[in-house]
């Protein structure tokens, strides 16, 4: 009975469930320590999503900062806050709306797409196969995730290097960070 | 953290694996999967969970602050100086085949040197906005996990 479902697509039903079941308890979880560790586990859902669709390079990014430094910066902005998220009082029927509408939306857009790993997509037929016929005569390294990156895009690549830094520049001129020795130096708060 | 001895033992024999497998994402990444993003971030974790066992002031007093921000712009200076080298080369910006004997050859070390910089920025700057948000926190009650 079992013959026509293939072994990945019983993983991709689980991985959606669990997926679903997670994105539902980070709604009604109100203690945030829990949302903190359900959205990493969240994460770490998708990036197993990702490896099983051959995207092993964003599962990895998605592991380490989704499931890893995101938790960990989330546990620390919590403990300079509040650990329990304040119940509210307005009517949930607006949102409600508004997302089932969004959601409809988005499924109703993918009728229009091409069928799932189609090679007749117009996103394999663009500069993909360009790259991956050209990256082992010009850059030479196997992996052609890596070499789009850092040669063909190198530009892109200094950016988003340049975003990361940005992002740290503003965090320590907000949160004034790296004062504490001084602080303790001297003895006050 | 005092007396969570297993929490301690336990972080202290992951460290070096955690490390060592970040260097291999960094050195490995135009061969596998990974690269300076990734290898940034899990070289960032190990110093992280040291700073979330053992506190932020010991992990800063292994990596002191100073160092910090200096290998966060150090990183972008990597990056931008290989580009700059290429361009006094008398090539494009960015252009790796100023590097050694062109080819493969300069396409190799140029990505493995601007993936350095890469890895130093994300590692430093992962830690940098870690030991921002944790040195401002009061020192978490047991009770409160």
């Amino acid at each position: 009975m079992m013959t026509g479902i293939s072994l990945a697509a019983v993983i991709n039903v689980l991985l959606f469930t669990f997926l679903v079941m997670t994105a539902i308890a980070i709604v009604r979880v109100r203690h945030l320590f829990a949302v903190a560790m359900l959205s990493g586990v969240f994460s770490l859902l998708s990036a197993g999503l990702f490896v099983a669709l051959d995207a092993v390079d964003v599962a990895f990014t998605e592991a380490a900062v989704g499931a890893g430094i995101s938790t960990v910066l989330m546990l620390g902005t919590m403990a300079l806050t509040v650990t329990r998220e304040k119940s509210t009082k307005r009517s949930p029927v607006l949102p409600i709306f508004v997302c089932l509408v969004t959601g409809a939306a988005l499924v109703y857009s993918t009728l229009d797409m091409p069928a799932f790993g189609t090679a007749q997509a117009p996103i394999h037929e663009h500069v993909a196969p360009d790259y991956i016929a050209r990256t082992p005569e010009e850059i030479g390294v196997p992996n052609i995730v890596t070499g789009i990156l850092a040669s063909y895009r190198g530009y892109d690549t200094l950016g988003e290097t340049t975003v990361i830094f940005t992002a740290a520049v503003a965090v320590v001129l907000l949160l004034g960070s790296f004062s504490r020795k001084k602080q303790k130096r001297t003895g006050k708060e | 953290m005092d007396h969570h001895s297993i929490l301690r033992v336990v972080s202290k024999l992951l460290i070096p694996p955690i490390i060592v497998y970040a260097l291999y994402v960094q050195w490995h990444g135009d061969y596998g999967p990974g690269g300076g993003f990734q290898a940034g971030v899990i070289f960032a974790v190990a110093f992280i969970l040291y700073g979330l066992v053992f506190g932020v002031e010991a992990m800063t007093d292994v990596l002191p602050t100073s160092f910090i921000r200096v290998a966060m712009s150090l990183g972008v200076l990597i990056y931008a100086g290989t580009g700059l080298y290429a361009l006094l080369a008398g090539y494009n910006f960015l252009d790796y085949e100023a590097i050694g004997h062109g080819g493969h050859h300069a396409q190799e070390w140029g990505i493995l040197i601007v993936e350095l910089g890469v890895g130093i920025t994300v590692a430093s700057v992962m830690i940098g906005i870690f030991v921002a948000f944790a040195s401002r926190t009061p020192k978490l009650k047991d009770e409160d996990w």
